[in-house]
């Protein structure tokens, strides 16, 4: 840490979070509240193919229509703008927001209608002629990656946007060398987090000022970049507002193609645009999708359980575009171990289209995934060796003497206490009753099985994977900001530089400044700015805030007591060693009735500059902008680098029944060990915590974006696409443990994707556990109850058959 | 997912309404419009006009007639839930509510709305298969019954003839004084829409044997179906698990089950067996501990 | 169409298009943004008003048709200006809502709960509340909530002859 906070007086104290006041009384400012003067409504048209040559678009019945203004296609629209920004080098895979020429996949925008209300737009759409001639199209990623696939984009001449292989270590020696070897391959079925609310925009293209004001449920980072890019209008003439409450983001709000689609139309037509996405349109062409991962992982290991080497191909199906998403391959690299000490690794990503939707960031970005192929592999190492899965982990865990640790692919960790956190949990739970539980479940007839997983939820957004994987990208900034202003009646003022979705950010800045300045954090404003009047920031993504939005904070209040103390010490005459800050007062160290409060400070700097210091501006306005800890070096040439400057670490244990005959699974019992470092607001991080286990047990039992042969999503709607409510969410009991990072100015680490990082390996290692004395296993995600049905009654059928010839003979 | 537009009507009474029904083959009857308004949102329906029968007060009601419980058709399922008279004389019907979606559906759904929706998962025509209900609707002034047997035909498809309005309809009393219930559903969420569902009442004779016996699945075929032959052959039985678990395999032994995204066809069979017996055993414990309160 | 619709305690009188969902109404002419659309197909729960004090989707309903009975929404539950019901200030202390957006319609459901009954178990609050998706918090903050509002409620000063 780079000062040390002695005793804490509002970090880690159990504060209400002040967002919440809005939010209970109905008074959130979301997207769809926001109503601007003649303003009007988008409806999209959409292909009903996986993938088709458009041949024309008759748009004169619909602009005949009752209140329609105007219909865009995708000709105009892409003679006019810029297309969308990708992650990486692929020139001959243009993203848009309306398909040009061609739609690659059933549910792509075709066309835009504009009318007085939503209604009449969608009135007028489907009065829309498309014209369309179907072309062959793939769905699977492994067909996508055969010669002679159909190509989702010909001028690329292939299906694969990116097949990279890194290897750390001498990971063909570490195989040879090691007696034991184990393969296993682990589908990540395709799934998001899905927010209650859809993306929204609204946009408003003021020529006389030549400023385009943005209203949008979004996070993302570079969006003000993105959209004055892709109009061609300086960056100067966008203006985000930053104080649209976003309803749950999770990663997935980035809605960049609506954006730049109602920005056109804004500018073109001369009156307010809003798009709100309505849930079909969300779930069919929102790109809001995620990951859909092959990973086909090879472990060399001893008799002792101990790991030497990995090896990971991990094949992601992206859908028919790419934005971002293609870096979920790259930033699990930070991370590629977990917290076990494996010294090798050899690393295959690659990322291939198809005529899907197109993916976007989902919450851990490709960890979660990840996380599953790594426990369940585990989990296989200690039952081929006939050992305990919490022992053989701790086997390879690294120990808490051992920090800062760098693993293979160059990114250290900063801090953590594995084992501890295990035991702690342990202690809570015992292993042992919960092992006899379970043997007394399967006597009663139940499938049931206790679920392992220990995994690290990297932390503070050192986007290095960007660079990884594509080498014409030299960027090493990653940047958040804070700026505090107390004015001239002495209240004070602080900003923060992007959206929020439900993370509490208000909060921590308050509390972080609270901390710093020692005056109560419920008396000091958070607002926020748009991006004319914003520092940098890089938004809420890689679990970052705490880390970069506190650290900011922190700066900025160190700054500003530095600035109080050092006009107290000039006015009363003392050198600056002698003054002493304390709870908003400054005194003299030798002659404490001597002093400044709060407001002889806020008199000075706003309105007595002759007792000013010399050289100091007056007021009282302070800034910093933050470079992520530890980043700012580039890969090295063998694709080694340092990602997120943090780990925060969690341990679940599960115990969880299936009903054999039903296969239907419960969770019994649901414990989580998790170390995010210093605690800034513990009802916060419980809360993430919580949210995450659901949306974990969300993508392992429940939620798929399943599409059938023909190239259509089944799960166009919430009752296909299945989200966990109250009844499928068990009691979950946190253990909370604090390892600080030495990396951030107060130990604290994120924690924006605990739960979600580890809940889903966990309950895929319960029910393999559960389904063990069968003799099956299932790897691929989500773990559905017809599957899991069939195949116990498979197996329990061919046991009988076995039984039966033992005894015929 | 804005409904397309249409014409709305209020009528006073069930005669007005078929009036309405007759003179536009487009229009439709919505009653708890927790289906109809989902499907028009997505523009899966798009009725010319509504006829909203909600507030006709007639066409709600539960009634004891003796030998029936007489329920109205716009009676909403969150009423029938807490019905004292359903869950005394006719508890499988009570005891399949509490399934139906949520407590917000259940307080407007009505139990009409879901018997002729028709679709093959839902909790009501199955309990009204079951117990042989008989439907009553309007049409051309003229009040018909029908039973359930003959009305279910397909997915979302009744032999309600167009232009006629549900009134309601008539579940049998057993008056037996061993009578019990079962009924199981799964799902992958507790209110969804089930894979597949299994009904069973039986009634006991002083032998302990049964004396009666019905049963029926739903969700696992385009309509919910009685194990006749299964009844046919526990009628006399001391309903013991092997018996029950044969009959009920027997009985479903021909049937070609629905696949679709959230189940396979094997898996509606063999779960229908298993929910089948399951209902039989539960409903011969509860005939076993009952003191039946019907008469 | 003309209609009266009966909100929160005041009848007023709407144009509305027959096809016009109660939810929509709310949000458009009466400028009653606490019901938020999440699914429109009445799934989420996001849009949940109280209908003759029955919590109920009111993307389910047209608003043609909620005329003749009393819709009160979370606007209706909110005591005043910058002030808290118990119920909502609740969820305040256990911070059961992040991004707000299913938060009205939790803070109705669970008054619908708590005006009926002021000792639900556990099991009570997650069936009540299971009807409304939450993507933040994994409910148990919501739960919190409501069993703590529950406590309170019961011991708030209320005539003993009152108190079941």
């Amino acid at each position: 840490m780079s000062e040390a906070p002695g005793r804490l007086r509002y970090v880690s104290t159990d504060r209400r979070v002040r967002e919440d006041r809005r939010f209970v009384v109905g008074k959130g400012n979301f997207v769809a509240d926001v109503s601007l003067l003649n303003m009007k409504h988008v409806a999209l048209v959409t292909c009903p193919y996986p993938a088709a040559a458009i041949k024309s678009i008759d748009k004169s019945a619909a602009m005949a229509m009752r209140g329609v203004h105007y219909v865009l296609d995708g000709r105009e629209l892409a003679e006019a703008t810029l297309p969308l920004m990708t992650g990486l080098d692929t020139p001959n895979v243009p993203r848009r927001p309306l398909a040009l020429d061609v739609a690659r996949y059933a549910g792509e925008w075709v066309a835009a209608v504009v009318a007085d209300t939503r209604a009449l737009a969608e009135d007028a759409a489907e009065k829309l002629k498309v014209v369309y001639d179907k072309l062959p199209f793939v769905l699977d990623a492994e067909q996508a990656l055969q010669t002679g696939s159909a190509l989702v984009h010909q001028a690329h001449g292939s299906n694969v946007l990116l097949d990279k292989t890194f290897v750390w270590g001498e990971v063909d020696k570490d195989f040879a060398d090691s007696p034991r070897h184990l393969s296993l391959r682990v589908k990540w079925g395709r799934s998001a987090t899905v927010p209650i609310e859809t993306f929204g925009v609204v946009a408003s293209w003021d020529p006389w000022r030549e400023i385009l004001d943005v209203w949008a449920s979004i996070q993302m980072p570079r969006y003000a970049d993105q959209i004055g890019i892709a109009l061609k209008i300086p960056v100067s003439a966008v203006r985000v507002h930053y104080d649209v409450d976003v309803g749950g983001s999770y990663g997935v709000k980035r809605g960049i193609k609506h954006t730049v689609l109602v920005g056109y139309l804004t500018r073109r037509l001369g009156f307010p645009v809003r798009l709100i996405e309505d849930r079909l349109e969300n779930m069919r062409g929102g790109d809001a999708h995620g990951p859909e991962r092959l990973f086909d992982v090879d472990v060399a290991f001893d008799d002792n359980g101990i790991i030497r080497s990995m090896k990971m191909r991990a094949l992601e199906n992206v859908g028919a575009y790419a934005g971002r998403s293609p870096f979920q391959l790259g930033k699990p690299v930070g991370a590629i171990v977990g917290p076990y000490k494996i010294q090798s690794v050899q690393y295959r990503a690659v990322a291939v289209v198809t005529n899907k939707t197109t993916q976007e960031a989902v919450r851990g970005f490709g960890q979660a995934p990840t996380n599953v192929a790594i426990e369940r592999t585990i989990d296989e190492v200690a039952h081929a060796l006939g050992l305990d899965p919490i022992e053989v982990r701790r086997r390879n865990m690294i120990r808490h003497e051992e920090f800062p640790y760098t693993i293979p692919s160059g990114t250290t960790y900063d801090s953590g206490d594995y084992h501890t956190v295990i035991d702690k949990v342990l202690a809570h739970t015992s292993y042992e009753d919960l092992k006899k539980e379970r043997d007394r479940l399967r006597s009663t007839g139940k499938l049931a099985g206790i679920g392992i997983t220990a995994c690290l939820e990297p932390s503070g957004g050192n986007a290095m994977f960007e660079a990884l994987i594509n080498p014409k990208i030299t960027t090493t900034t990653f940047m958040d900001s804070c700026r505090i202003a107390v004015d001239g009646m002495g209240s004070i003022t602080a900003t923060m530089h992007t959206t929020s979705s439900g993370q509490g950010h208000e909060t921590l800045v308050g509390t972080v400044i609270g901390e710093v300045l020692q005056v109560d954090p419920d008396n000091i404003r958070v607002t926020r700015p748009d991006s004319l009047n914003s520092l940098p920031s890089g938004t809420p993504v890689g679990s970052r805030m705490a880390i970069m939005l506190g650290g900011a904070a922190f700066h900025a209040a160190n700054k500003l007591k530095t600035k109080l103390t050092t006009i107290a010490a000039h006015d009363l005459g003392i050198p600056l060693e002698r003054a002493a800050y304390a709870n908003g007062e400054v005194y003299d160290r030798n002659a404490p009735q001597n002093r400044r409060t709060w407001a002889d400070l806020v008199q000075i700097a706003h309105r007595n500059f002759h007792r000013m210091p010399s050289d100091m501006e007056p007021g009282l306005a302070v800034s910093h902008v933050m470079q992520v800890p530890t980043g700012g070096t580039l890969p090295t040439a063998d694709g080694r680098v340092q990602m997120y400057p943090c780990t925060s670490f969690e341990f679940h244990l599960i115990l969880l029944t299936i009903d054999p005959d039903l296969g239907l699974p419960e969770i019994v019992c649901y414990r989580i060990g998790h170390d995010c470092g210093t605690v800034i607001n513990p009802k916060i991080v419980r809360g993430m915590t919580m949210g995450g286990v659901a949306h974990g047990i969300g993508a392992a039992l429940y939620e798929e974006f399943a599409y059938d042969g023909e190239g259509q999503l089944m799960a166009q709607s919430f009752m296909d696409y299945l989200l966990p409510s109250s009844h499928e969410v068990p009691a979950v009991e946190i253990i909370q443990h604090v390892t600080p990072s030495p990396n951030t100015v107060l130990g604290q680490k994120g924690s924006g994707e605990s739960g979600y990082l580890g809940a889903p390996a966990a309950v895929a290692n319960a029910i393999n556990d559960a389904l063990r004395p069968l003799g099956i296993s299932t790897n691929t995600l989500p773990i559905k109850v017809s599957v899991l049905g069939d195949m116990i009654a498979e197996a329990q059928e061919k046991a009988q058959e076995k039984a039966q010839a033992n005894k015929g003979h | 997912m804005k409904a397309a537009p249409f014409e709305y009507s209020r009528p006073a009474d069930v005669d007005e309404a078929c009036a309405l029904l007759a003179a536009d083959e487009s229009a439709r009857i919505i009653a708890g419009g927790q289906t109809l308004v989902a499907m028009m949102a997505m523009r899966l329906a798009r009725p010319t006009r509504l006829i909203d029968i909600n507030r006709i007060a007639a066409l709600s009601y539960i009634r004891d007639d003796g030998e029936t419980i007489a329920i109205g058709a716009t009676t909403r399922q969150c009423l029938v839930e807490r019905d004292p008279l359903v869950a005394s004389k006719v508890p499988l019907l009570a005891r399949a509510i509490p399934w139906i979606g949520h407590a917000a559906t259940r307080a407007r759904g009505t139990i009409g709305g879901s018997l002729a929706n028709a679709d093959p998962a839902a909790e009501c025509p199955l309990i009204a298969i079951t117990l042989d209900a008989s439907l009553s609707y309007r049409a051309d002034g003229q009040t018909a019954d029908i039973s359930a047997r003959d009305f279910f035909i397909g997915p979302m498809i009744t032999t309600l003839p167009a232009g006629a309005c549900l009134t309601g309809v008539s579940f049998p009393v057993w008056r037996g004084a061993k009578v019990g219930v079962g009924f199981h559903e799964v799902n992958a969420r507790r209110s969804d829409f089930a894979f597949v569902s299994a009904a069973a009442q039986v009634e006991l004779g002083d032998d302990g044997l049964c004396k009666r016996v019905a049963i029926g699945v739903g969700a696992a075929v385009d309509f919910p179906m009685r194990l006749e032959r299964a009844e046919q052959q526990l009628r006399g039985s001391a309903l013991d698990d092997a018996a029950v678990q044969a009959a009920v395999t027997d009985a479903l032994a021909d049937i070609d089950p629905l696949a679709d995204l959230h189940a396979s066809a094997e898996y509606r069979r063999r779960v229908a067996i298993n929910l089948a017996a399951r209902a039989v055993a539960d409903a011969r414990a509860h005939a076993q501990g009952s003191k039946n309160h019907a008469h | 169409m003309r209609i009266e619709l009966n909100v929160n305690g005041t009848v007023r009188e709407l144009d509305v298009e027959p096809r016009t969902t109660l939810l929509d109404c709310l949000r458009d002419q009466m400028a009653l943004t606490g019901a938020h659309a999440g699914c429109e197909h009445g799934v989420c729960g996001a849009c949940t008003v109280l209908f003759d004090g029955v919590a109920v989707r009111s993307c389910l309903m047209f608003a043609v048709q909620a005329q003749g009975s009393a819709v009160t929404t979370v606007e209706g539950v909110t005591p005043g200006p910058g002030e808290l019901s118990q119920i909502q200030d609740a969820f305040c202390e256990t911070h059961g809502t992040q991004c707000g957006y299913c938060t009205p319609a939790m803070i109705l459901v669970a008054h619908a709960l708590l005006a009926n009954n002021l000792e639900p178990t556990r099991e009570d609050i997650v069936e009540a509340i299971s009807g409304n998706i939450c993507r933040c918090t994994g409910y148990a903050q919501i739960v919190e909530a409501i069993a703590l509002a529950a406590e309170r409620l019961r011991g708030a000063n209320r005539p003993s002859e009152l108190r079941k």
